[in-house]
């Protein structure tokens, strides 16, 4: 008990004082995790609407295949990605390996899916009552999907906000293809939050990784305020 | 009508595509004068903060970034093998004579050597106290396997140079490890992780383990763990660095290699590793491996002359 009263006092103090590492380990969680989900949403938006207006053969099954894809374990899509970037693998010549663009494309490719299956989700949540109005009021196709996609926004965006969750939270994926390595410049380095946690507690640093852990929270407030904030407006 | 937004959106996501693979070269963190070197460590020289002393002199002296991963050993290997880092730091000596037999590393050199110790609680429930390591090893077993309360024997369990080790101890006891101890009943069982998590399990188990010393030194504060046996030749602890085979991966960065390499074995380096740790644990972690080459039987060359 008295470890973890310890640990949150420590963690206050690494926090008020702006502890540079602490930060530098926070701000680039934020930026990988928010280019990835970025990214994701371009992919994930288009291709979720392509599937939701879309009719062709085997659709179902592809929405069956992405919902399964949700459960998609870190360490697989890492282990994906790493033996896809690693020097002998298809993209070795790249040398993406350890790096942070690595860590962005393994986090997209953990997101897409919930992304995409949720916007088409989002879009089969609009009100039939709209599309029929839409229809009967003579739309054009391009009209209809405006409107529909405007209607689907906020659900869009909380789908946009559970991508960057899983994004900024996992930890087996940035591990295999980011190394956690904390270099001398920050942009060579790849320790994040959740790898920094690990590595930490694995020392016995359990003050650290609880301050971590509290600054990792205090982020993802702040991505559902803001986020809030727009779907208030 | 179908067709043709089908066809816009996919057009849009292709557009896309082009747009995040530009952005994502154009954000490539590579600084553009300083030479990056990469090396994959054993957790023991990352975890005691050695490396963490060493990297800023090297980075200063020969303008280069150094980017470190810590894994295991094995894993370290595997690194190695597919030619993801310029340089390994590990300590199997079997496995490293095999990696370069492969033909896979190059120009192997010995900065360091220290001892394994086998830790436990201090109640010692197997009374192994002062034995040798094999003996010491067959008492754990031998009362785990009876299912004396509180002997459990915590491995690191993922092909580590430490792992290497506890396996040669085993052999060394005349047991098959496994058939005779993997898996052989719950006194037995396997961390899967680096040399320091393991300590905090066998801590948090009260349980044996075989650490390598600087490790164990390291994180002692944070431990009810004592050393119960620390001498018997085969505890001996070989650290090396290699450059990963230019030959086999050509774009490989083999001339900043070739320097950490030769900094490692060089004097001011040797004098480093000698006192490092002295002022905070009051002995040092690691022992030069300069002039010691005899006592631990390795090559002279191996510790003595740099790369060409």
């Amino acid at each position: 008990m008295y470890e973890i009263i310890e640990g949150f006092v420590e963690a206050i103090r690494l926090i008020v004082t702006l502890d540079p590492d602490v930060m530098a380990i926070a701000a680039r969680s934020v930026i990988i995790s928010l280019t990835a989900t970025v990214l994701a949403t371009l992919f994930a938006v288009p291709l979720g609407a392509a599937i939701y207006f879309g009719t062709f053969r085997g659709r179902k099954g592809l929405i069956n295949l992405i919902q399964t894809l949700y459960a998609l374990p870190t360490v697989v899509v890492g282990l994906l990605i790493f033996l896809l970037i690693s020097r002998v693998g298809p993209f070795g010549s790249l040398r993406l390996l350890f790096t942070p663009t690595a860590m962005v494309i393994a986090q997209t490719v953990l997101i897409l899916p919930i992304m995409t299956g949720l916007t088409i989700s989002a879009l089969s949540g609009v009100d039939p009552v709209l599309r029929d109005t839409l229809r009967s009021l003579g739309a054009t196709r391009l009209q209809f999907l405006v409107n529909i996609m405007k209607e689907a926004r906020f659900a869009i965006l909380a789908a946009v906000a559970i991508g960057f969750g899983r994004a900024i939270s996992e930890v087996g994926a940035a591990i295999l293809v980011g190394g956690n390595i904390m270099a001398s410049s920050f942009a060579s380095s790849t320790r994040v939050l959740t790898t920094a946690i690990s590595l930490e507690t694995s020392m016995g640093n359990i003050s650290e990784s609880i301050a971590l852990g509290i600054v990792l929270l205090i982020i993802a407030l702040g991505v559902n305020l803001a986020i809030t904030t727009v779907q208030h407006r | 009508m179908q067709r043709r937004t089908l066809f816009a959106v996919a057009a849009v996501m292709v557009a896309l595509l082009l747009i995040c693979g530009c952005t994502g070269t154009t954000s490539d963190p590579t600084p553009a004068e300083k030479q990056q070197l990469r090396i994959a460590t054993t957790t023991s020289l990352y975890d005691t903060k050695l490396l963490e002393r060493l990297t800023p002199i090297f980075e200063e002296e020969y303008n280069a970034e150094v980017l470190i991963v810590s894994a295991g050993t094995g894993k370290a290997i595997e690194y190695g093998q597919r030619g993801d880092v310029d340089v390994l730091m590990v300590h199997d000596r079997v496995r490293e004579d095999a990696f370069l037999a492969d033909g896979y590393g190059v120009n192997r050199r010995v900065f360091a050597y220290n001892y394994f110790v086998i830790v436990g609680p201090e109640s010692d429930p197997a009374g192994i106290k002062g034995m040798q390591p094999e003996a010491a090893f067959t008492a754990i077993r031998e009362k785990g396997m009876a299912g004396t309360p509180g002997v459990v024997f915590v491995s690191r369990g993922d092909n580590s140079g430490t792992h290497s080790k506890e396996k040669a101890i085993w052999k060394g006891a005349g047991f098959n490890y496994s058939a005779d101890v993997q898996g052989s009943g719950d006194w037995y069982q396997e961390a899967g992780t680096g040399m320091g998590a393991t300590l905090e399990m066998a801590n948090e188990k009260q349980a044996y383990t075989l650490s390598d010393i600087g490790t164990y030194l390291a994180y002692k504060g944070d431990l009810d763990l004592v050393t119960l046996v620390d001498e018997g030749d085969i505890l001996l602890n070989i650290y090396c660095a290699m450059q990963i085979n230019p030959a086999k991966y050509p774009d490989i960065n083999s001339t900043v290699a070739k320097d950490w390499v030769n900094f490692m074995i060089s004097d001011d380096v040797q004098k480093e590793i000698a006192s490092f740790g002295v002022d905070q644990y009051g002995r040092p972690l690691f022992y030069a491996a300069q002039d010691d080459w005899e006592k631990i039987g390795v090559p002279q060359a191996e510790v003595k002359d740099p790369i060409a």
